[in-house]
């Protein structure tokens, strides 16, 4: 079942394509990574999706059904510009936000007395929005986008400008709404935190979708039969005919590019045959990071 | 629907209960009182120290009589000027006013010498002039063997009475004047709210786009709800403070004439000069009982009602190109004033027809205003006392109607790209350009 999906989806601004011919789908109750580098079409696409703008074509269907004006409030979306009203009191301006998003005001008191204690800051209730520090308004921010249990959550680097507690706390209740069965669409440019994450990912840049699917499948696909070796003894100073060839080598310890069809265990087995002993064999996976850096410089080529 | 409903009433409620609007709400009125209490104390107190003037009046030509004033304090004395000059070191007195016998009785000119150090204010100046004059004027009445009856008898009050010929209207000599002063107020006031409540929606709108809240709530409601929520709630904002200055002003007034004591027949006592009071208080009162026969005999069933419409379409009208405006502006607020010009040149115009149809209200131009929008809204109101022609009203209300309408549309075009747009202000050439934007 896919919370969202994008079928060939377009959006040109006069002269520029910002989202090319894009299409993808969203699994119900996982973490999808949204990558691209700045100007890839990241926020295009969240605008067409959160329906504050039209897409020229293709389609988009939020749990099967073409996106209609009913949709805004079964989505909550966090954009990477914070925004709240700084004068507003913290309590009036959540219940406001909240009402937007079509609970009634005693459902949204309701809810929000929970964030807030959760949170543990029912004393900001009466705090304006502008006297709190960044972390807390981040906080503030957070309740807003999903107050009223949106069924799809969309995150635009909702870690930028938190600090590590914090950070880990928003992470925490971002695992918690996932286990709640709340599908999350996380964009951002930083790798190792969707790696950490996210279960698919799509990658696009200028407007155009590089890669798409399984964080792990995609991190196999991209291996390059590296292996680091920590060993005890002498290793062999030609090692080609043993199915492998050393790109680097440290004190004890190697890394090596395994020669096409040798398998791991045939190198372990021929390792362990010389006289060396060995105290640990590990694959090298490319991070995403790597993975996304070669992709882009590849397609700006 | 229900959205917009929301986005009016946190913008109405957020300004309400702001401590600016509750103390410039209240304070205003009270500010204009005192502001006209202090105007009206500094007029009517001239120099504070009291001047003892000695008079020498040779010929007795005052009769040894001359009011004191305030601050002037006159003695006779049958002292030659000389001796009293010789005195003026010593102190005791201020000045010296000589009144030189008159020669030719009827003459059109006389001179009166008055020695000292010090000058004369204005003021005193006037006060001894018009005092010697009254005096003089009374000394030849007598010589002429006139009393005050006969000539009083020579000044005749011409009034012009206008009569309709066609139209089933009665029309008095002041109905006019009374027109012209509904429709001054009226005008003014449309310029002035139009305004203050116009630029509030601006300043509002660049408020949630240089915050960034803005991109939160339109993925909660459309553009154009947030949009018209926000002109009706600031709309509603500007009602409130109209109402309550509506009913502070009167009271303060009542209150504030109760309490300082001062009273209306009396004041024009004053400038009337030698009008016996009863008569005066005769003819004043009689205007007033003129004036509101004249306020009753409006149609007020039609203007009141027009009114409101205008200040509605109008505000409406004005409040969405303020909006439209407020979205195109970068990030800096001050970038707004050059973006504004083309909203600020159709309301002075119109602001500046107006005054002219309240002397004019059948001129060319007034006429033609009243049925254009973006003038009309101002224009009309002026003129509606004056009783236009049905064919005018009709035609000014219908094209305000569909000129606002669009108008409303058109910087709904504008706002819902402009508030997405970051960086420098846009210029005209991309507002036109915004409009055109798909979805």
């Amino acid at each position: 079942m896919n919370v969202l999906s994008l079928r060939n989806v377009v959006k040109a601004y006069h002269s520029h394509i910002a989202v090319n011919d894009v299409s993808f789908d969203v699994k119900a109750g996982t973490i999808f990574g949204l990558l691209g580098p700045n100007g890839a079409g990241k926020t295009s696409l969240i605008r067409i999706i959160t329906t504050i703008t039209g897409a020229d074509s293709g389609q988009v269907l939020l749990n099967g059904e073409p996106l209609n004006h009913l949709h805004p409030n079964e989505i909550g979306y966090m954009p990477e510009e914070r925004g709240l009203y700084k004068k507003m009191k913290v309590g009036e301006q959540l219940l406001y936000l909240a009402q937007l998003k079509g609970l009634t005001e005693k459902e949204a008191k309701i809810k929000l007395k929970t964030w807030m204690v959760k949170f543990d800051i029912m004393n900001w209730w009466d705090k304006k929005v502008g006297d709190l520090s960044k972390g807390m308004s981040q906080k503030i921010q957070f309740i807003a986008t999903v107050i009223h249990d949106p069924k799809l959550l969309i995150l635009d680097e909702p870690f930028s400008g938190l600090d590590p507690i914090n950070a880990n706390l928003i992470k925490d209740e971002i695992y918690q709404l996932k286990e709640k069965g709340t599908s999350i669409l996380f964009s951002t440019h930083r790798m190792e935190q969707v790696e950490e994450i996210c279960e698919d990912i799509v990658l696009i840049n200028q407007g155009k979708i590089l890669l798409y699917g399984n964080v792990n499948t995609i991190k196999n696909d991209f291996k390059e039969h590296l292996f680091s070796i920590k060993y005890e003894g002498d290793l062999p100073s030609v090692t080609d005919h043993l199915g492998f060839s050393v790109l680097e080598k440290r004190p004890n310890e190697v890394t090596i590019k395994v020669t096409e069809g040798v398998s791991s265990n045939q190198i372990l087995k021929t390792l362990i045959d010389t006289n060396i002993s060995i105290l640990g064999f590990n694959e090298i996976l490319p991070s995403l990071n790597e993975i996304f850096i070669k992709k882009v410089a590849q397609s700006n080529e | 629907m229900n959205k917009i409903w929301l986005v009016t009433m946190r913008e109405y409620l957020t300004r309400v209960k702001n401590k600016t609007f509750i103390l410039t709400t209240l304070l205003t009125p009270l500010g204009l009182l005192v502001f006209f209490v202090a105007v009206g104390f500094v007029m009517s107190t001239g120099s504070d120290t009291v001047k003892v003037i000695n008079v020498t009046d040779a010929s007795n030509l005052l009769e040894k009589k001359l009011d004191s004033r305030d601050n002037l304090s006159f003695v006779f004395t049958d002292e030659s000027v000389e001796t009293l000059k010789s005195k003026y070191k010593d102190g005791g007195f201020d000045g010296i006013l000589e009144v030189i016998p008159l020669k030719d009785s009827l003459a059109k000119s006389f001179t009166v010498n008055y020695h000292s150090d010090d000058q004369l204010a204005m003021d005193e100046n006037f006060a001894i002039q018009s005092t010697i004059s009254d005096k003089i004027r009374d000394f030849k009445l007598k010589k002429l063997n006139l009393d005050e009856a006969t000539l009083k008898s020579i000044d005749t009050d011409v009034t012009i009475q206008p009569f309709t010929i066609l139209k089933d209207k009665k029309i008095s000599s002041i109905t006019t004047i009374v027109s012209s002063a509904i429709g001054a107020i009226v005008g003014y006031a449309m310029f002035f709210i139009i305004l203050v409540y116009g630029s509030q929606v601006m300043r509002s709108v660049m408020e949630e786009k240089i915050n960034r809240i803005v991109e939160v709530l339109i993925s909660s409601l459309k553009p154009f709800e947030l949009m018209m929520g926000k002109v009706l709630g600031v709309g509603l904002v500007g009602l409130t403070q109209i109402g309550i200055w509506m009913i502070l002003m009167p009271l303060i007034f009542f209150i504030a004439t109760s309490l300082l004591g001062i009273d209306a027949a009396n004041m024009d006592g004053i400038n009337t000069g030698n009008l016996p009071t009863e008569e005066l208080m005769m003819s004043s009162n009689g205007k007033i009982a003129q004036v509101l026969a004249e306020i009753q005999g409006m149609n007020w069933y039609l203007i009141l009602p027009l009114t409101l419409f205008y200040f509605i379409a109008g505000y409406f009208a004005y409040a969405a190109l303020f909006a439209a405006v407020g979205s195109a502006v970068g990030e800096d607020i001050n970038e707004a004033q050059s973006l504004t010009l083309p909203i600020m040149m159709p309301l002075m115009f119109a602001f500046y027809i107006g005054i002219s149809a309240m002397n004019a209200p059948d001129s060319t131009l007034a006429v033609w205003s009243s049925m254009i929008p973006l003038f009309s809204s101002i224009v009309m109101p002026v003129r509606l006392p004056f009783d236009p022609p049905w064919w005018q009203i009709v035609i000014s209300v219908v094209s305000l109607v569909l000129f606002t309408i669009a108008l409303v549309w058109l910087a709904g075009r504008i706002y819902r790209v402009g508030i997405l747009m970051y960086g420098k202000k846009a210029s005209f050439k991309e507002l036109a350009k915004w409009v055109f934007y798909k979805e």
